[in-house]
């Protein structure tokens, strides 16, 4: 864990269509190479956080952004952004495995062929290195031809996460990675999230309060698009100096 | 009587007629389809397709240049048909997903299906045949794909509204723009559906008869000449069936028979492409 910054959100209101208040003045600090977990209610905004990273809301009509998100002191919320470069930097992994109808190989060489990546051998070398780096090639080596639904979801899951690795982002998004999958495929997940982290940035939302505390260095909580609290997981779960964080990591509501 | 005695009585009624209802449809069906085969195999003979129709009354003939012309016409109506129809459903369950427009146009096509093919075949009788002052292929091609394009849209439309919306924010949160998300992942996605949603529209059309009438019109004449009158295989068996001679009718059985088991032959693949998909 290191205390370089990442991303700087300052002063961040979103609104869906209809005016919609849906995150409420976010101030809060990404930190270069850890874990950050986002902890809150169903509804809190934990999820609409994460969305506004790689501005996926801007696949949807009548959204509005306030404030900034500085990404290397650049505001990554600012029109006239290269969206495609963007995402390109800033890799997300949904909720339930999305892996794309062909094969093991085309999935991760997906992001790669976008990039104009041509060459076979180029192709080969990075999906090969994105694969091992989720801990995935072993299972799949003699079978990179196979439909990647032929695949369990928990090694979908992992595909999911090779095929946003190759394309070498600077920050992965998580958004609950882990709560379409059982107890086994979690554990690989979570032990692969915080491998990654030695490379790269890494937010996650999680409904799973262990989860947080298990595998994040930051954790922010929210609750009704507020940021309530944001600090190391070892204070925010041990120490928190707000009530409703304790009454929420201690299992009070929620 | 109790009321379960008079339930019993009232299921036994609606099993009765549903089960009448569903033999009378099938006396019929088999009953055409066996016509058809009986006749149809008695008239099979390879000079149907080997020969072009012999003058009238000389024995003998074929109806090679019906097949030909058959296959040429549902050819380019195909290739007209299906691109407009896939391209239209996907400005439908794609770029116009969710807007007013898309809902117009999708009902405005339900209610195209079921237009009398007629008068698809006097629309483009006014529209290509008249001012030109002649039938050709082309007019029948177009007036075949006019059928087509309804049943290819909403089909195209249904099979990628089926794709999860998750699976494109997936490909977008790649850096994808819309298009190659389109492209290289929702139609990977709806393939087989949009696949079997053009054989059954080729079904559907392979075996027109009114549309072609006022404008391919036919031609006892093997003819590659689109501009031309161009001979089909459902008008020929309509003018073979109407005509005074016994060998003409007994081509029209066995160009009906080619016909049907044509179209058999496309649902059948059609249906157990879905089979296999929904096996997946």
């Amino acid at each position: 864990m290191t205390n370089k910054v990442e991303l700087e959100i300052k002063g961040l209101n979103f609104y869906y269509s209809g005016d919609i208040h849906a995150l409420k003045n976010i101030n809060l600090t990404i930190h270069n190479k850890s874990v950050t977990a986002l902890i809150g209610p169903s509804g809190c905004g934990k999820t609409t956080l994460l969305r506004c990273f790689n501005r996926m809301h801007d696949l949807y009509p009548k959204h509005r952004y306030e404030g900034e998100i500085l990404f290397r002191d650049n505001n990554l919320l600012a029109n006239g952004n290269d969206l495609i470069k963007l995402r390109s930097r800033i890799g997300m992994v949904f909720q339930r495995p999305t892996p794309f109808p062909m094969s093991i190989f085309d999935n991760v060489a997906y992001g790669l062929r976008l990039k104009g990546i041509k060459k076979k051998s180029d192709l080969a070398e990075r999906v090969e290195k994105a694969l091992k780096h989720a801990a995935l090639w072993d299972e799949v080596k003699n079978k990179l031809t196979a439909s990647a639904y032929d695949l369990s979801g928990g090694q979908q899951q992992r595909l999911v996460i090779a095929r946003a690795l190759a394309v070498e982002p600077e920050v992965l998004l998580f958004d609950e990675p882990t709560s379409a999958l059982d107890p086994i495929s979690t554990s690989k997940i979570e032990d692969l999230v915080m491998q990654l982290k030695k490379d790269i940035t890494i937010i996650i939302v999680t409904h799973n309060m262990q989860q947080a505390a298990r595998i994040s260095d930051w954790t922010g909580f929210l609750m009704l698009g507020e940021l309530i609290e944001f600090g190391t997981t070892e204070r925010i779960f041990t120490a928190p100096s707000e009530k409703l964080t304790e009454d929420y990591v201690t299992g009070r509501f929620g | 009587m109790n009321h379960e005695a008079k339930r019993k009585i009232e299921g036994f009624i609606a099993l009765l007629l549903s089960t009448m209802a569903a033999l009378v449809g099938l006396f019929w069906l088999v009953f055409i389809l066996g016509d058809v085969l009986v006749h149809g195999i008695g008239a099979m003979h390879m000079s149907l397709f080997t020969n072009d129709p012999a003058p009238a009354g000389v024995e003998g003939g074929g109806l090679r240049n019906a097949f030909l012309g058959h296959l040429i016409i549902t050819g380019f109506a195909t290739l007209i048909g299906v691109p407009i129809g896939v391209l239209g459903g996907t400005f439908l369950a794609e770029y116009a997903r969710g807007r007013w427009i898309s809902r117009v146009i999708s009902i405005l096509a339900d209610i195209m299906v079921s237009v009398p093919s007629i008068i698809v075949g006097t629309f483009i009788y006014a529209l290509m045949v008249r001012p030109v002052g002649h039938f050709s292929g082309w007019a029948g091609a177009a007036a075949l794909s006019i059928i087509m394009i309804p049943v290819v849209l909403r089909t195209t439309e249904d099979m990628l509204s089926l794709v999860p919306w998750t699976l494109r924010e997936a490909a977008f949160a790649l850096g994808s723009p819309y298009y190659k998300v389109i492209i290289q992942v929702v139609y990977r996605g709806a393939a087989t559906g949009i696949f079997t949603g053009i054989l059954l529209s080729i079904a559907r059309v392979a075996g027109e008869t009114a549309p072609l009438l006022f404008t391919a019109f036919n031609n006892s004449f093997f003819s590659y000449n689109m501009n031309g009158p161009m001979p089909s295989l459902t008008v020929s068996v309509f003018q073979y069936a109407m005509g005074p001679y016994d060998d003409w009718h007994a081509q029209a059985w066995a160009a009906s028979l080619v016909i049907t088991l044509f179209i058999l032959f496309i649902t059948i693949t059609g249906r157990l492409l879905i089979k296999w998909r929904y096996k997946q």
